[in-house]
């Protein structure tokens, strides 16, 4: 099937199997490894992009389905300059291995759309679709808490 | 108290003691990082993997035939096939042989079949359900305490195998011990099971094999926490000269030990590359990783504690019975079959001690890898905090004060263990004292006196745990017979920048940081203008890899050596730069100059220079070297941690209301890295006390195969934290530092049962294995046996 999706504000096209999932598509057929494939089951949200804005789970979610949507990937955070979230897990030291940051920031960032000053539960529950291995999840709450205040801050 | 290493850098230069900024993370923030997964080699292939449906049974033949007529397969590998080349079996870290793709019978559920070459990757795992294979099933073992009854042989085609005992093992003596327990006044005693677990990094395991048809150059880019043990095994198992094998292990996403062990599937796609001339990318999904792949723990434990009258531990007791899996695939140090779990009479000074264990082979997968610990540490710290905890509780006791009572005192150490340790350092007072200050210990145990019998349940718990990491002086540790030495490799470019190459491998412990600092604390080159590289054989020396904490004990030593190594090549290149004698140069960081007249210096950069343009005649060129690192003794990191729980009396939940980590881990190098390392650490002892648990059928069926039903914490569980800190350089390490990435893992798990524990004590719960499950606490409330 040809498909059309704007990722990260370009638009993409190809003729791909209806089976294929959006994260495959990413990864595979735009060759954009910065969303990561962590389980099968839609647990772990290291394949999480923003669809229209919003977290989905892209290893949950055929590519065929994203048709006419806008996508973002980590790939496209960054805007001439780091964006503030990447900045912030710099700064707080909110990753480890890499493999969850992605998603992680990419939640953050549909939270921080809605509220720059998220409390600690609210930035928990956020990103309660995300697991993470390696931090304790400390200084990734701190790292979106300060992302918020830097947006804020500008 | 001591007190925070002060730095002798400044910030710019970023030696040990700042919390520089990770090098490695602009990569990683900008999705640039390169995991295994992500790399496209021409041509490549991809391969799926059939497993066995069942626990134990006979394969009585496979049919790939209408696997292999599908468009896109390019081949099906079998047991058959690979018994060809002599690659059906492999030789394991242990010395054990595991099958490669099952030839005879099947011995756990999930164990590799057979393997489909294809085109795509869908199109592989189309074609598995083309692959038809004939199974006889036979009793599935799933206990060890089953296996030693059963007379029915689970490795039965090992000559010489009589029955389902993988190895024994035992320390300390046992006639002191005995005669420790005849004199004692009381006896405390614990049966406990350690559950088995899954270390479950977010990245699963994978490789891509590329042998080059025409070169037979074989590069296997692999997920490995140890590439150079790698290659080394990969030479032995496939016959192959070590010269053509490189292992390049780029960016991984996380290890906690998964990542050590060789797994079937690395071979199998390294032999289709070698047989088809083509790469071939193998990638668990998280169900294969979770069933297949690496387990850690699964430790039976009878634990007993004998003391004197005045509540002095005099002796103890401990006996293993080890869940092996089918093929004894840990990675031990081959001396110690049940790893360093004779750690077990942890921070208390006592001088009779007798461990016993023994491993059996059951119906399930293979492993028992040190999960974020030094081979077996966790266990044994763990046995020895419930014991102290449930002895003070006996006793009627503060378990404070029973631990302080029987401490090792600092001015003991040097200190020998009655199982053959000689801790190198310790203030196990001092850890104790600020974490009890930092969490109102005496406040909470005031509060838990006048709690409201109906209401939430408090309980509070301390773990005082002693790790051992750092493996390790060569005189008793060895992998398979390979030494466990590290190595470091320094060049110091002509305009005062460097390379570091190390034999150890980041799996995001920030290697390309810390290390940096290393060298920048020995030379005053700024950490920034250091490049750091590993995980590539071709362009490392050669060392055993990290984990079991060992990366900074023994790479991080090796590459303060290497440094001041050049240090002193340097002082001779600084007298000819000087003319001045090179009794006369001192060193401060980052230059030399001569005694008496400060103004009259050359930095190392100028030194560098000089190095290749101005070096004295007679000199070799250049500033570079290597150093083969072969430590004297372990380190022995330290902590106590106190954890304060509520539990709902009606359904059994319990949550963390408040908890002190006070860690020990010698001099830091950089304090925010550690501090990450520690509350990571915390998070994965929460996880295996509360929730994390691969259980079993009866038939041997993996209950918990992936993330729905094998719970790992999210932030919403996660507890929060506060970190304290006490530090006792080693002083036997070149810059006082002990290793610090698993001491959380180690310690935690203790102390949140403990708590539980002593929350339900006076209603009359003396033990609940982990995890701590609501359903277990509420049976335990309420005289209900809610087991499993």
């Amino acid at each position: 099937m040809k498909v059309t999706v704007t990722i990260n504000g370009t638009a993409q096209s190809a003729d791909i199997e209806s089976r294929k999932l959006l994260v495959d598509f990413i990864r595979t057929e735009l060759g954009m490894t910065g969303t990561h494939i962590g389980c099968d089951t839609t647990s772990c949200g290291a394949c999480t992009v923003l669809l229209d804005g919003t977290p989905i789970k892209s290893c949950t979610m055929f590519a065929v389905s994203a048709d006419g949507h806008e996508v973002q990937t980590v790939e496209g955070l960054k805007n001439g300059e780091l964006h503030p979230l990447q900045v912030s897990f710099k700064e707080n030291h909110g990753l480890q291995c890499g493999f969850c940051t992605p998603g992680m920031m990419l939640v953050g960032k549909a939270l921080l759309e809605k509220n720059t000053s998220p409390t600690d539960d609210e930035v928990r529950w956020a990103i309660s679709g995300n697991l993470c291995r390696c931090t304790g999840y400390t200084n990734i709450v701190k790292s979106i808490q300060a992302a918020g205040a830097a947006i804020e801050g500008n | 108290m001591t007190t925070t290493h002060d730095p002798i850098t400044t910030f710019e230069v970023g030696g040990v003691g700042h919390s520089v900024l990770r090098k490695e993370d602009d990569r990683f923030v900008q999705g640039a990082g390169n995991y295994v997964d992500d790399i496209v080699l021409k041509g490549m292939l991809h391969m799926a993997i059939l497993r066995s449906p069942v626990a134990h049974a006979r394969i009585l033949g496979i049919d790939a035939s209408e696997a292999e007529a599908m468009e896109g397969v390019v081949a099906v590998v079998t047991g058959a096939m690979l018994e060809g080349y002599n690659l059906a079996w492999m030789p394991t870290l242990s010395g054990d042989t595991q099958a490669v793709l099952a030839t005879d019978k099947v011995r756990y559920q999930g164990q590799e079949v057979a393997a489909v070459i294809a085109t795509d990757p869908y199109i592989a795992k189309d074609a598995l359900a083309g692959i038809f294979v004939d199974y006889e099933e036979l009793e599935a073992i799933t206990t060890p305490q089953q296996s030693l009854a059963t007379e029915t042989l689970i490795r039965d085609e090992k000559e010489g195998q009589t029955d389902n005992v993988a190895y024994t093992w035992e320390a300390g003596d046992a006639a002191i011990t005995d005669a420790a327990f005849a004199a004692a006044h009381r006896v405390v005693s614990l049966e406990s099971h350690y559950p088995r677990s899954h270390p479950s990094p977010l990245e699963t395991c994978g490789c891509v094999s590329d042998v080059n048809p025409i070169t037979g150059q074989v590069t296997i880019y692999l997920t490995s926490q140890a590439p150079h043990a790698h290659r080394t095994l990969f030479a032995l198992v496939a016959g192959l000269p070590e010269e053509k094998i490189r292992i390049i292990s780029p960016d991984i996403g996380g290890g906690f030990g998964n990542k050590v062990p060789i797994y079937p599937g690395y071979v199998v796609a390294t032999a289709a590359s070698l047989v088809l001339g083509k790469p071939v990318k193998w990638v668990e999904s998280r169900s294969e990783n979770i069933i297949s792949t690496g387990f850690g723990r699964d430790y039976h434990m009878t634990g007993s504690l004998a003391l004197d009258e005045d509540n002095r531990i005099t002796g103890m007791r401990a006996a293993i019975l080890s869940d092996q899996g089918a093929f004894f695939a840990d990675a031990q140090p081959s001396k110690f079959k049940a790893g360093l779990f004779h750690i077990c009479t942890g921070s208390y000074d006592f001088g009779a001690a007798h461990v016993t264990a023994k491993g059996a082979f059951t119906n399930k997968a293979p492993g028992g890898v040190a999960y974020r610990c030094s081979f077996r540490v966790t266990e044994a710290s763990y046995l020895i905090e419930r014991l102290a905890d449930k002895a003070a509780h006996e006793i009627g006791m503060d378990p404070t004060e029973f631990r302080e009572l029987n401490f090792i005192k600092k001015e003991q150490f040097p200190y020998h263990s009655p199982t053959g340790f000689v801790y190198d350092s310790g203030d196990y007072h001092g850890a104790m004292t600020l974490a009890k200050e930092m969490i109102d210990y005496d406040g909470w145990r005031e509060k838990q006196r006048n709690q409201d019998p109906d209401g939430k349940l408090i309980g509070i718990g301390i773990a005082s745990f002693t790790e051992v990491v750092g493996a390790g002086p060569s005189k008793d540790y060895d992998i398979v017979g390979l030494k466990m030495f590290d190595s470091a490799e320094l060049r110091i470019h002509p305009t005062g920048k460097a390379i570091l190459k190390l034999g150890v491998k980041s799996q995001g412990q920030g290697h390309e940081t810390t290390f940096a600092q290393i060298v920048a604390e020995e030379l005053g080159i700024p950490a920034n203008d250091i490049k750091v590289i590993e995980g590539d054989t071709d362009n490392t020396p050669y060392g055993l890899g990290t984990y079991a904490s060992r990366s900074t004990p023994v790479g991080g030593a090796a590459t303060s050596m290497v440094a001041r190594k050049l240090r002193e090549k340097a002082r001779k290149l600084a007298a000819h730069l000087l003319e001045a004698s090179e009794d006369d140069l001192e060193w401060e960081v980052g230059k030399f100059s001569v005694k008496g007249s400060p103004e009259s210096f050359v930095t190392i950069q100028d030194i560098a220079f000089a190095a290749y343009t101005n070096h004295p005649e007679g000199m070799e060129a250049g500033l570079e070297g290597v150093h083969y690192y072969d430590p004297p003794n372990m380190t022995y990191p330290f902590g106590t941690y106190i954890v304060v729980v509520e539990i709902d009396q009606d359904d059994g939940t319990w949550e963390v209301v408040d908890m002190v980590a006070v860690d020990d881990c010698g001099v830091r190098i950089n304090p925010m890295i550690v501090e990450g390392q520690i509350t990571g650490g915390l998070t994965e002892g929460f996880a295996k006390a509360n929730m994390q648990w691969i259980s079993f059928d009866d038939n041997g069926n993996c209950i918990g195969s992936n993330f729905m039903d094998y719970l790992v914490p999210t932030a919403w569980e996660t507890p929060k934290f506060k970190l304290g800190e006490t530090v006792t350089p080693s002083p036997h390490h070149p810059i006082g530092a002990k290793g610090v990435g698993e001491s959380a893992t180690v310690g935690s798990p203790a102390a949140y049962v403990n708590a539980v524990v002593d929350a339900l004590w006076s209603r009359g719960v003396t033990n609940i294995d982990m995890p701590v499950l609501p359903h277990r606490v509420w049976g335990a409330l309420n005289g209900v046996d809610a087991k499993p």
